[in-house]
């Protein structure tokens, strides 16, 4: 209960120092960082405490977008109905590919999320309702439903994403539901012996992943106002999800968050300041080196080698 | 110890593509029993522990446990049931303390039986309690890869008592061990056995499973030749020539 | 549409060509994948470096790419040795868990990509030769020359590596190091160097791969991103480590994608390769401890 006080008064305090700033590039580029701390930290449930590694991030990420897509141009729902509507068709599409992929491990699960990826974006670009290869415009409103731009109010919807993120992946780590899943990530053979229901609570795992991702892709059609293929089903979500949470440490939910804040940060100034081409370079980079140097992250750095639990 | 049957293996049967592991294996052990399982490498062993267990499924045949048919029920289901396993190489769950691999079985095998998943206070006593029978109390907040293979061996067969099982099943736990380990881990099966579990050993050292067991049974090429007393087991010339002959 | 014999047969005919390239392009991947259980998702793209390697020497010294890829393969096995080593360092002797092996591949891969963006552009690059823009007309059929004379290349390819896999002691130390590395021991032959001669033979089939990827399409830096999912499916579907399996899976995924295009349009056609994969894996799942 403490810690989620906490919580709230460290976004609350994010969200003040913003607004005090008052330039709407920070809002932009803030909603960019929030993002990824949501992708990250919904990635890791499944990568980092359970051990399965998720290609197919753009799949449930570009997918809740477009139910924003479709849902807006279906009723024109509010923001925040369109997003949860998003969690829940991911977290539909990630039951269904938990169930597909039971008894695939390692790289022969990871590549299967692959495929399923490029086979999601298929059926959407062949899907003219949501503008197919072409793409659809989104109208965003000037103003927002409170007060304020409009960029101010997804910048906020983000941040309860995040914090909602942040409270899953800690409760998820000391629960029993999370000791489960450390097993299934150390030994699955082992962890079935000793009675922990390793496909149930793996499909829980990417249930609950995949369903965040689409939370946090559902605004993102009114960031950028036009939504084609290429804008969420790209490789470049995957690599950063996967790139921030092994950066900052994938033991526990405070490696995401760290990895997210920095790398997205330094992405967002690289992009002004060099190119936007250099960010990926960079992923990549940091990503080889802490995976060959750092492999616990800049969390396992600072505690020590070995980290296990309290 | 009552003579109710708790397992009951029937014409077991297994095979990978052309090569047959199990050809009708039949084993039954009595609640409370020590029984030991024999057999040369490659006879069938690990094959019978894992369809046993759940680790994979008989193509033939049938495994009753408690009068139920268990052989369509995945693993997890039968070590809730109250057959827990050790495996012959430990498999430690390594990014867990030793207290914490004893926790997992705590929290899922043996929720069935009493044990109150959400008590942590009598799960931390509980824990303290196994790391005891073993040994291993003071490394409790130890990762795995620091303890000896004695050690690690303990852990594995700590893991599997923390199920609260009915049926343990032993598999080759003494193996690589010195002669006053192995004594230490015979002493805690016995302890075990008292208490009313029921065990399978699994084991090569001959003196250990015989001295151990109440019935012993041989398998040689997925084939059970013998079962019965130790002393008259050892004894069967089919068992000499296939077995101790080596 | 109307669909003409002559449509038909042409397209199965490209099909074929095509799968050749594909098999081409995945055996490195199936002896890194399938022999010595190193994920390289980059493995498409170090055929992209190959192609781009090749597409200089051709402009600037005019060297026909067969032969500049050819010129290139003791580079690229030294690149692959030297992969192979940090690759071990970092992830087999830890012998952590196959994740931390991907995502360094996953990087490198962004790497390399990145980095050709930077040096040659996102523009399209060719290479010239005499015959790519020739075609041969065999009665109804067309032969494309851009395409037949990769797949001539291909089965070269693929003759040599068969061949040096099953006849040289290398070789037969490469597979062995698959099925068991202990023997291998005791015959006096370092696993750990089997496997660095492995992958660099993995790495150096890319460069002349490379070469036949630029002969067959125009190169940017991210061309290596289409072939990942097909590369995989091969090796899965032809029987990880098989070099003639690889051929059979990757000459029937060419026919059946080109099929595909026909019938249903060139927009379907991505999915053909990652929809075999994940039949393939659903039927035939494997974790890494299947082996």
């Amino acid at each position: 209960m403490r810690f989620h006080l906490l919580l709230i008064l460290a976004a609350a305090l994010v969200y003040g120092a913003a607004r005090a700033i008052g330039l709407d590039y920070v809002f932009f580029a803030g909603y960019i960082v929030l993002q990824y701390v949501a992708l990250a930290t919904a990635w890791n449930i499944l990568g980092g405490y359970t051990g399965y590694m998720n290609f197919g991030v753009s799949a449930f990420f570009a997918l809740g977008a477009y139910t924003t897509v479709a849902l807006d141009k279906a009723f024109g729902l509010p923001l925040p109905v369109m997003m949860l509507a998003g969690g829940i068709v991911s977290g539909l599409v990630g039951l269904g590919m938990g169930y597909l992929t039971m008894r695939l491990k390692g790289i022969f699960f990871a590549i299967a999320t692959f495929a399923l990826a490029v086979v999601a974006e298929t059926f959407i670009t062949n899907w003219d309702y949501v503008g197919g290869s072409s793409g659809a415009y989104i109208i965003r409103p000037v103003k927002g439903p409170l007060y304020g731009t409009y960029i101010e109010y997804l910048f906020l919807l983000m941040l309860v994403v995040v914090v909602v993120s942040l409270a899953i992946a800690r409760w998820l780590e000391r629960s029993r539901l999370g000791y489960g899943l450390a097993a299934i990530r150390d030994d699955e053979v082992a962890a079935e012996a000793t009675g922990v229901p390793t496909l149930g609570l793996k499909l829980i795992a990417t249930t609950i992943s995949g369903a965040l991702m689409g939370v946090a892709g559902a605004p993102l059609p009114f960031y950028i106002t036009f939504f084609d293929p290429s804008a969420g089903f790209n490789l470049a979500y995957a690599i950063n999800s996967i790139a921030m949470a092994m950066i900052g440490g994938t033991a526990s939910w405070v490696g995401p968050l760290v990895g997210a804040v920095l790398l997205a940060t330094v992405q967002q100034v690289a992009t002004v300041t060099i190119s936007s081409e250099i960010n990926l370079l960079l992923v990549g980079g940091l990503l080889v080196l802490f995976v060959v140097l750092a492999p616990n992250g800049i969390v396992g750095l600072v505690q020590g080698r070995w980290r296990w639990r309290r | 110890m009552s003579g109710e049957t708790l397992l009951e293996v029937a014409t077991l049967g297994k095979r990978f593509g052309g090569f047959v592991a199990l050809n009708g294996v039949d084993l039954r052990v009595a609640a409370g029993e020590r029984v030991g399982l024999i057999g040369p490498n490659g006879s069938g062993k690990s094959t019978l522990v894992n369809c046993i267990a759940g680790a994979l499924r008989n193509d033939t045949g049938s495994v009753r446990f408690a009068g139920r048919r268990i052989d369509g029920l995945s693993g997890h289901r039968r070590a809730r049931l109250g057959l827990a396993r050790s495996f012959q190489l430990p498999r430690p769950f390594r990014s867990l303390s030793v207290a914490d691999n004893i926790r997992i079985p705590l929290l899922y095998a043996a929720a069935d039986r009493g044990r109150d998943h959400h008590d942590g206070a009598a799960i931390a006593r509980r824990i303290d309690e196994l790391l005891d029978l073993v040994g291993l109390r003071a490394k409790g907040g130890r990762a795995p890869r620091e303890l000896t293979q004695v050690e690690m061996r303990k852990l594995e067969l700590a893991r599997a008592i923390a199920a609260e099982p009915k049926l343990l099943i032993a598999d080759e736990a003494m193996a690589g061990l010195s002669h006053s380990e192995v004594d230490e881990v015979l002493a805690l099966l016995l302890r075990l056995n008292e208490r009313g579990i029921a065990i399978i050993m699994i084991e090569h050292i001959l003196h250990a499973v015989v001295s151990f067991s109440q019935r012993l049974a041989v398998l040689v090429a997925g084939v059970k030749i013998a079962d019965g007393p130790p002393r008259d087991v050892v004894r069967n010339p089919d068992v000499e020539r296939a077995y101790l002959g080596e | 549409m109307n669909i003409t014999f002559e449509l038909l047969a042409n397209s199965l005919l490209a099909g074929l060509l095509l799968g050749g390239f594909y098999a081409a392009l995945s055996a490195g991947a199936t002896i890194a994948f399938g022999l010595l259980e190193i994920v390289n998702i980059a493995h498409p793209t170090f055929a992209v470096i190959g192609a781009y390697a090749v597409y200089l020497l051709n402009r600037h010294l005019h060297l026909d790419p067969l032969l500049g890829g050819l010129v290139l393969t003791p580079i690229f096995y030294l690149i692959g040795t030297i992969l192979y080593r940090v690759y071990h360092f970092a992830f087999e002797r830890r012998s952590e868990d196959a994740m931390q092996g991907l995502a360094f591949f996953f990087g490198l891969m962004f790497i390399v990509e990145v980095g050709l963006i930077m040096i040659f552009g996102v523009d399209f690059r060719y290479v010239t030769t005499d015959y790519i823009t020739t075609t041969w007309q065999i009665g109804e059929l067309s032969v494309p020359l851009r395409l037949a004379v990769p797949f001539v290349g291909s089965l070269a390819l693929l003759a040599v590596l068969e061949i040096g896999l099953k006849r040289s002691f290398t070789g037969r130390a490469i597979i062995a190091v698959a099925e068991d590395p202990l023997a291998l021991r005791l015959m006096s032959a370092s696993p750990v160097k089997i496997k660095r001669i492995a992958f660099g033979v993995a790495i150096a089939t890319t460069a002349f791969v490379g070469a036949l990827l630029v002969i067959i399409q125009p190169l940017q830096p991210a061309s290596g991103r289409e072939f990942i999912g097909r590369v995989f499916a091969i090796c899965v579907l032809g029987g990880m480590g098989s070099i003639s399996g690889t051929l059979i899976a990757a000459v029937f995924l060419g026919l059946v994608e080109n099929m595909t295009s026909i019938f249903l349009g060139a927009s379907w056609s991505p999915a053909v390769a990652f929809g075999f994969l994940l039949i393939t894996l659903a039927v035939r799942p494997r974790g890494l401890l299947g082996r």
